[in-house]
């Protein structure tokens, strides 16, 4: 955001040099084929200018060979093309396990993120230089799309579920952050700035808002609150499973599949509990949705991860 | 003033009646015209209109709320009532009988019923307008559209619906005539490549049409009686609601693109007095771009929260489709070869569009690639690409077919010098225009934003600037082909001493288009075959 007329980008995110590389390798491919098209449509168009009283020229049915040749070496390029970007791809999709996380929920039109440290923020987000960052998002209402440019990544946001974006930011400064899915009115005011800041400097500022508690301490109290540890506890006679040490394992169903417990499945047993039963365990659970607010979800799923050792002291 | 002798289908019957009940596909291709034009000035207005409001980086011209009604009617307007029906509708209706050397349409009366239906579901647009217009981009992607947005997305929704039918008769009706109306002798093989094109458009239109048509009943549906289909407050899901759209409107696409590659092939053979080179293969190619195009809808949606595995399917078939369009264009290339070219207008945008289509199309190679996409996803940068395409490619093509038919629709001929200038004016204008909006998406400027950062301004002025000549690029030939009208030169059967039927008829042609059935004994642009 320093040059007032810029005409590229600020590259800030670990893989900005990589998508700007395929960029510039497309660029000079369009480049080379587009002055090949375009060069030989005018040489020959000179070249072959109509005499007058010319005879017609001699017709060319066709010739196989050179249809396989211009099939097959823009099939060839265009495969290279696409596994460079599908391997790119796969990195932009596919967070590191030890990224951090913090979450983010659009709606019409603001952006709101929460640190599990416990300081929120509305369209501003800041993370800390070279540590991997993941934000797992959702909406309170219709499709949104957190733009980062400088990061050279986007994705939508839903509402219903939860989507993720990651990066690790390479350069401190500040960027711009877009909603880049038409959202309704105010869509071009659904942005703000993220803020790279130094590891040191970010835990400054984490700390800076005094009287802020943990996000896991407010979804333990939540956990209280809406009666959740009345069914789960960390003992056998428990009505419902522990959920010590659920976050991202392997849970075994009672239709004998697995599926990894990540936030989007934490999501959906607490608000739909019926559509999918933990094997040994009746679906007995009531439904919170419509009770509990994404806010405070987020809030109890962040407690739900910090279980890692055996709670004794729940009630 | 030179007049015009004899009867033709313009001057059998008078009087507004004679018109509009006409069953003569010829008179049902110019209602079309007409239409069509108007329909493409006011969505070109409203493109102006947005032009003006990103001069500044401030959203200081109108409201968001109508800023978003603009760019919605802008989209609807183009996409559904010209760039869908312009080429197929007028010159395809025009020429198709008379190029497989039939009388008239398999269904007459189904081709005129097309264009009330076209008109019904026009009229159902306007009266949205009327009422306040409509604010969820042409996308109508849910639950904005079925649940949030305050405006008249109802009323907009059956007009597009009710268009739809329109497409979907019209491209029955071309299928039946080109399969049971051809003239002795005009086998398969003897078609010309427009004639190819429309069959493969057809086939898109008659496939894929009704499943936009359910979709958006859908929409209609969940906002009325709040069936849960899209909405995930309701238990539906908006994904579904972006793979039904896209499985039609990415096909819909090659609806707009394949008829006017069709008139590619027909300009590049006249002007270069040649036989296309690889007829088959460039006929084949629309086929293969008919059915691959349905398989590469989900390139819509790298980042929509499908899976990754899915994007990469897309991103592989999308690269495939690229295919055949490469194709074509190396095989016009190869026409071009050792041709006979003349520099005419039609030939001028011939160029025109084999320049803008070929960037168009390699800029679609940027947002198949999955990694790209990400980034420039939703950005100025997929504008850019898709007007290279659709109004690069197609208009350039439906211009460049109008003034090549010019003189057998009227019987006259249009002014050679103005021609050539406004195909150079709308060419310069156009890249103008829109070669900025691919730098400012890749800087990040996100699409359907009513104001933007300072720092966009610089390239959004140039863009601006270029709409401002393509205007009045566009505008030109509106004079001069109605000046033509009365002005032109008679042109007589065959002004470009050209191959093929509709050139060994008179001009204006006939209404029953031939004297008795023709017999058709040679291939297609059978050019330089007295060498032999
Ligand atoms: C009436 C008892 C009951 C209450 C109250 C209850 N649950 Fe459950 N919960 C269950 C049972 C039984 C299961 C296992 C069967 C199933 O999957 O539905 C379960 C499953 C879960 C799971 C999936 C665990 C796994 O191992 O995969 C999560 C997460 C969960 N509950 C969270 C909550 C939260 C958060 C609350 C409070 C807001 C809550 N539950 C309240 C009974 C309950
Ligand atoms: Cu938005
Ligand atoms: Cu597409």
């Amino acid at each position: 955001m320093n040059s007032k007329f810029p005409l590229f980008p600020e590259a800030a995110s670990s893989f900005a040099h990589h998508v700007d590389t395929l960029y510039f390798f497309l660029i000079a491919l369009s480049v080379f084929f587009s002055v090949l098209i375009f060069g030989l449509v005018l040489f020959f168009a000179f070249r072959y200018k109509r005499k007058p009283n010319a005879e017609d020229p001699k017709p060319m049915l066709g010739d196989l060979r050179l249809e396989l040749t211009w099939s097959i070496i823009p099939l060839l390029i265009t495969m290279v093309i696409f596994v460079w970007g599908g391997l790119l791809y796969y990195h932009q999709l596919t967070p590191p396990a030890n990224a951090q996380e913090i979450f983010g929920i659009g709606k019409q039109w603001m952006w709101k993120f929460y640190h599990p440290e416990g300081r929120n923020e509305i369209n501003e987000l800041h993370v800390p230089v070279g540590r991997p960052t993941k934000v797992i998002l959702t909406s309170e209402d219709v499709l949104h799309d957190l733009f980062i440019p400088a990061f050279r990544t986007k994705m939508d946001v839903l509402p219903g579920r939860y989507t993720q974006i990651w990066f690790t930011p390479t350069k401190t400064g500040t960027y711009h952050l877009f909603c880049a899915e038409y959202c309704g009115t105010k869509h071009a005011d659904m942005k703000g700035t993220v803020t790279v800041m130094s590891p040191l400097e970010y835990q400054g500022w984490l700390n800076g808002e005094l009287g802020q508690d943990r996000m896991d301490k407010t979804g333990k109290e939540l956990f209280k609150q809406f009666a959740c540890q009345t069914c789960h506890q960390d003992q056998s006679l428990s009505r419902g499973p522990s959920l010590t040490g659920v976050y991202d394992s392997m849970v075994l169903l009672n239709n004998g599949k697995t599926v990894k417990a990540d936030a989007d499945y934490l999501r959906e047993s607490i608000l739909k509990p019926k559509a999918k039963i933990v094997q040994g365990y009746d679906a007995i659970m009531p439904t919170y949705k419509g009770q509990i607010s994404e806010e405070q979800l987020i809030q109890i799923i962040e407690y739900i991860k910090s279980l890692k050792e055996p709670q004794k002291e729940v009630n | 003033m030179t007049r015009l002798q004899r009867k033709h289908y313009i001057n059998n019957g008078y009087g507004a009646l004679s018109w509009f009940l006409t069953l003569d596909h010829k008179r049902i291709a110019l209602l079309y015209l007409i239409t069509a034009t108007l329909f493409f000035a006011l969505g070109g207005a409203f493109a102006i209109a947005i032009r003006l409001e990103l001069l500044t980086p401030a959203g200081d011209m109108v409201q968001s709320e109508t800023y978003n009604k603009m760019f919605t009617m802008h989209g609807i307007i183009m996409v559904f009532f010209f760039l869908i029906p312009a080429i197929p509708a007028v010159l395809g209706n025009f020429l198709l009988p008379i190029m497989i050397g039939a009388r008239d349409m398999a269904f007459p009366k189904l081709n005129l019923a097309s264009w009330y239906i076209y008109m019904l579901g026009g009229l159902f647009t306007f009266v949205a307008m009327a009422l306040g217009g409509v604010d969820t981009g042409w996308t109508f992607y849910t639950p904005y559209s079925s649940t949030y947005a305050n405006s008249q997305v109802i009323i907009t929704a059956l007009g597009v619906f009710i268009t739809g039918f329109s497409s979907i008769l019209t491209g029955l009706n071309f299928l039946v005539t080109i399969h049971t109306m051809r003239a002795p002798g005009m086998s398969w093989f003897r078609l010309p490549l427009f004639v190819w094109a429309h069959y493969a458009a057809s086939l898109i239109m008659v496939l894929g049409t009704p499943v936009v048509s359910i979709t958006i009943i859908l929409v209609a549906l969940e906002r009325l009686f709040h069936l849960g289909i899209f909405d995930p407050a309701l238990g539906g899901d908006p994904i579904l609601f972006q793979h039904l759209f896209w499985f039609y409107s990415h096909p819909a696409v090659y609806i707009m693109i394949l008829p006017a590659m069709g008139v590619m092939s027909e300009l590049i053979a006249t002007f270069s007095r040649k036989r296309i080179f690889g007829y088959s293969f460039v006929a084949s190619s629309s086929l293969a771009i008919a059915v691959l195009g349905f398989l590469v809808w989900g390139h819509h949606m790298f980042v929509s929260g499908q899976s990754m595995y899915a994007g990469l399917v897309f991103s592989i078939l999308s690269f495939l489709v690229a295919i055949p369009s490469a194709i074509k264009v190396f095989n016009w290339l190869a026409t071009l070869f050792r041709g006979s070219i003349s520099l005419q207008t039609p030939m001028i945008y011939a160029f025109g569009f084999i320049g803008l289509f070929t960037i168009g199309g390699l800029t679609g190679l940027f947002l198949a690639c999955l990694a790209v996409d990400v980034h420039v996803h939703d950005t100025y940068f997929i504008v850019a690409h898709f007007h290279y395409i659709m109004v690069g490619g197609v208009i350039m093509a439906y211009l460049g077919g109008i003034h090549y038919w010019w003189p057998k629709i009227t019987g006259r001929m249009y002014p050679e010098w103005w021609g050539k200038f406004s195909a150079v004016v709308i060419f310069i204008g156009f890249n103008l225009t829109f070669l900025p909006q691919f730098v400012v998406g890749y800087l990040g400027m996100p699409r359907r934003y009513h104001f933007y950062p300072e720092e966009f301004q610089i390239l959004n002025v140039l863009s601006t600037a270029g709409a401002s000549i393509l205007g009045i690029g566009y505008m030109i030939p509106l004079f001069y082909l109605v000046w033509s009208l009365r002005y032109g030169k008679v042109a007589g059967p065959n002004p470009w001493n050209a191959k093929g039927l509709e050139w060994t008829i008179p001009s204006p042609p006939p209404t029953e288009n031939f004297d008795g059935t023709p017999e058709v004994t040679e291939e297609a642009y059978n050019y330089g075959t007295n060498h032999a």
